[in-house]
């Protein structure tokens, strides 16, 4: 039997909150955490698979054109090499998210450098990885295509466009003005976990053990690229190694997989190199951004102006959506905003984490510390002065808004220094320390979901769905949902997912799974509860479950005689998606030394407070965020994909010489959770969290770096050399 | 040469092709799958294996350079009924996301434990000649070659603290 909810109204019945178990929200360990800490939860390459081939994808080393031939007869001879695989069915790039349908076909026209074009299969590993790095491979070279983002004619992404009243008359008459620009370099996903599948087949039935995020989309993205119905199909992904964007579409090893296996009539693992992972998933586009803010006397603004540039290739749909949250965050009725991008040869641009506000926030937020010392006023009244009472572009209301207290505390509990902010004004023998703070800001999103709960005989429950835990914590919060509703401890609860046999939801990405697939939890619990009363001859309102009894002194046990009660939950977002704006809000606080000499940037200490509506769980909440921080840091000093000019091969394609944050890298680090209930974002009042702890977190260091040693930088990252060449002498 | 690499106490024979890591060995060969690939270059810590007591990258390794060792995996620390006392404190501190690069924190930070035990001085040590004291900066510092993308440094060194003065 199936629940339905469709969401055309903000929810305050606020039903969470009245019920009486009291475990949603707290600090629970993960429920799956003990296989995690041993080893013994399995990832997609892990599965003992009898009679499993070893596949090992061979790359273009040409930018453009066509692959001629493939010398296999060559290869077929090495040892242990069973096949050679360059079926038209292949895909050469990974999907964007949520595509539904297969990303490009066809490996023998060759669109970026290290686009995969064939696959080696043999007996083991080592052999399939050799043959594969023999492969002679002729090609024919198409001269000439663009390659750098800057020397290309751009397309103005025009839905992105927002003109109101006169930006360069509000900026001609402004008391204050910022006009800058800013360039941040392309991000690596480097989720720990490279992509891999194990594919097999049962006649026409395939099964594939894959590191997915969104097994809904994905499911048909396979479908569609094998020509085959999704019924057929079999997905699973039951832990995922990290995915930060990287997994939210079918990716090639997947289909190279499947196609293997069934030519070959047996089980095929294929694996992607680390340098595979950064050469042929994604990575977000570099940007150019242009900031123009005027402001009055008092900071106040009147114009807003937020100009971007991304890149992809050819025929990609995605383009970093830069803009996202600056349509928003602050007032200033004269507003100019508008999204481009170039089309260039280098490999695919998609989702990496917090896709748009993780580049486009970091350029506002240091732009708005530029305003804040022109106008004279502290950082965090600026940005007070400027929280708009709704939708400055749309005339609607926000959902909820929590930048203010945000700020509030999280200046309060950082030490933050309000008074009049001078560079250089704290040194500690050759480090020049500052603080800096920014604002975080990253929209909500949700989507329709299903998931099926029972409520077993013997007092226990299990929640299936295909939902995805990629880290993000999402076996415990739907394990304390279904706990809260039912009355039952989170261990007497089994959550099943990443399975396309169960009911379907989004999955994970744009930080809305919780919200989407918990949803669809409540609204199954909902039912059942609701059966639970009749039984009870009580309204669903009336009946408090905790520990396995009600209120009234039943057993859960003795209610259930027995029978199962099993019902699934579908939930839709209605009417509230159009009616609100829905966004996380937050607010960074940074303290750094520079050092004077060698322009090196340390982080001493960072906080971050964040208002996202019911935290779930505390403490998987407060890690989202610790993550979220931990990558400005990298966003702030380290990271940046670096293309050769020549051929815009991806140079720097490995954990080397791509430099996330290390252990020292990050030093301790504060959350505050500023809990809220938001009614318009879901029924369980609860937004996304996995990607607003990096939404601006960047800037806050680098006003710090401002603060510190009186350099102003406008290139992301802030590397030693650029810090230095701004140190003023 | 006997061919005999010891693996959580358990005798196995070495792969009969050179080109076997010791990584793959143990995730392809002996089915030890706790042991994690993450760059398969010595660049992210996720391979991290104890042998004869000391940590090291187990892809950078060739299973064949290791007759007679004895290694120990993450499946070795401890087991879901008998985990080890790290193996909580990562729980308890949520000293992971993924979970991905975790049973390569986890014996990385179990062998530099030791190595503070044994005075091996690092980077982050103030003094080259005396005992390393145990400070955050001290467990960053020795932890560095373990990434985690999650970004649960902070808690990791967290979990790797409370262990640390329990067992002071």
């Amino acid at each position: 039997m199936t629940a339905h909810m469709k969401q055309d109204k903000p929810d305050r019945s606020n039903r969470l909150d009245a019920m009486k178990q009291g475990v949603l929200g707290k600090a629970i360990p993960r429920i799956e955490g003990l296989a995690k800490v041993t080893g013994t939860a399995p990832y997609a390459a892990e599965y003992a698979v009898d009679g499993c081939a070893e596949g090992v994808l061979a790359t273009s080393t040409i930018t453009c054109g066509k692959v001629l031939s493939i010398n296999k007869d060559a290869v077929l001879g090495m040892p242990g090499v069973i096949a050679v695989i360059d079926d038209p069915k292949l895909i050469t790039r990974a999907a964007q998210g949520t595509a539904d349908e297969a990303p490009q076909q066809g490996p023998k026209t060759v669109c970026y450098w290290g686009q995969p074009i064939a696959l080696v299969v043999a007996e083991t590993f080592e052999q399939a990885r050799d043959a594969a790095k023999h492969l002679a491979v002729e090609y024919r070279e198409e001269e000439g295509v663009p390659l750098d983002p800057q020397a290309v004619e751009p397309e103005e992404q025009e839905d992105e466009t927002v003109r109101q009243g006169d930006l360069a008359h509000a900026m001609a008459k402004a008391a204050h003005t910022v006009d800058v620009t800013y360039t941040t370099k392309g991000h690596a996903s480097a989720a720990m976990e490279p992509h891999a599948a194990i594919a097999r087949w049962d006649g026409d039935k395939l099964t594939v053990h894959a590191s997915l995020q969104m097994l809904n989309y994905n499911i048909s993205e396979l479908a569609d690229a094998l020509n085959m119905e999704e019924v057929d199909i079999r997905l699973i992904s039951r832990f995922v190694g990290g995915g930060f964007g990287s997994k939210l579409g079918i990716s090639e090893e997947v289909v190279a997989a499947a196609i293997a296996a069934k030519e070959l009539g047996r089980p095929v693992r294929v694996a992607l190199s680390r340098q595979q992972v950064f050469q042929c998933i994604m990575r977000r586009s570099e940007t150019t951004q242009r900031l123009r803010l005027a402001a009055g006397e008092d900071g106040r603004l009147i114009g807003f102006g937020h100009y971007a540039l991304a890149s992809n290739l050819p025929g990609e749909t995605f383009v970093e959506p830069v803009l996202q949250s600056s349509h928003f965050l602050y007032g200033g009725e004269n507003r100019e905003l508008m999204l481009e991008v170039a089309r260039v040869h280098r490999m695919t641009a998609g989702s990496v984490r917090a896709p748009g506000e993780a580049v486009g926030m970091p350029a506002l937020e240091s732009a708005m510390d530029v305003l804040a010392e022109k106008v004279g006023i502290d950082a965090v009244e600026l940005r007070l002065r400027n929280i708009p009472d709704q939708n400055p572009e749309e005339d609607l209301p926000f959902s909820s808004h929590k930048l203010a207290e945000c700020l509030k505390q999280g200046a309060e509990a950082f030490g933050w220094d309000s008074g009049l902010r001078k560079p250089r004004h704290s040194r500690d023998g050759e480090w020049w320390v500052g603080t800096g703070m920014a604002s975080a800001a990253r929209v909500h999103n949700i989507a329709e979901a299903r998931a099926r709960v029972t409520l077993k005989a013997d007092g226990t429950a299990l929640v299936e769905t295909d939902m995805t835990d990629i880290g993000t914590g999402t076996y415990t919060i739907l394990a304390q949902l279904a706990g809260e509703m039912l009355g039952l401890a989170p261990d007497s609860i089994l959550v099943d997912l990443g399975d396309t046999r169960h009911p379907r939801g989004p999955g994970s990405g744009g930080s809305w799974g919780a919200a989407s697939t918990g949803s669809a939890v409540y609204v199954a619990c909902k039912a059942i509860r609701e059966e639970i009363a009749d039984k009870l001859g009580v309204q669903e309102t009336d009946l408090d479950l905790a520990h396995g009894t009600a209120a009234s002194g039943e057993a859960l046990v003795d209610l259930l005689d027995g029978k199962d009660i099993v019902r699934e939950g579908h939930y839709e977002p209605g009417d509230i998606e159009d009616d609100y704006t829905a966004s996380g809000f937050g607010a960074f606080f940074a303290q750094v030394r520079v050092n004077r000499f060698t322009g090196e940037t340390r982080v001493d200490r960072m906080l971050g407070a964040f208002g996202f509506g019911r935290v779930l769980n505390h403490k998987t909440a407060r890690s989202q965020c610790l993550g979220g921080i931990t990558w400005s840091i990298g966003v702030a000093l380290t990271e940046a994909l670096e293309f050769d000019p020549r051929d815009g091969h991806l140079v720097n394609c490995d954990l080397a010489e791509y430099h996330v944050p290390v252990n020292r890298d990050v030093p301790d680090l504060e959350v505050l959770l500023v809990e809220e209930r938001d009614p318009a974002a879901s029924p369980i009042q609860a937004k996304g969290i996995g990607e607003l702890g990096m939404c601006g977190g960047a800037a806050a260091i680098v006003n710090a770096i401002y603060n510190a040693c009186g350099a102003r930088i406008f290139d992301y990252p802030m590397t030693p050399e650029r810090v230095l060449a701004a140190m003023p002498d | 040469m006997s061919d005999i690499i010891s693996v959580n106490g358990t005798p196995q024979r070495l792969p009969d092709d050179p080109r076997t890591s010791l990584l793959d060995f143990l995730r392809q060969h002996i089915g030890l799958t706790g042991t994690k690939k993450g760059c398969d270059h010595g660049q992210c810590g996720a391979c991290t294996v104890i042998v004869n007591g000391i940590r090291i990258n187990s892809c950078l390794t060739l299973a064949a350079m290791h007759d007679g060792d004895e290694v120990t995996t993450i499946e070795g620390l401890g087991t879901p009924d008998r985990p080890s006392d790290l193996q909580k404190a990562f729980l308890e501190h949520d000293g992971f996301q993924c979970g991905y690069c975790t049973p390569g924190q986890i014996c990385s930070a179990t062998a530099m434990l030791q190595e503070i035990a044994n005075d091996w001085p690092s980077d982050a040590s103030e003094d080259l000649e005396g005992p390393p004291q145990l400070t955050g900066e001290e467990i960053r510092e020795r932890m560095s070659g373990n990434l985690c993308r999650c970004g649960a440094y902070a808690n990791i060194v967290a979990a790797i603290r409370e262990v640390a003065e329990k067992s002071a």
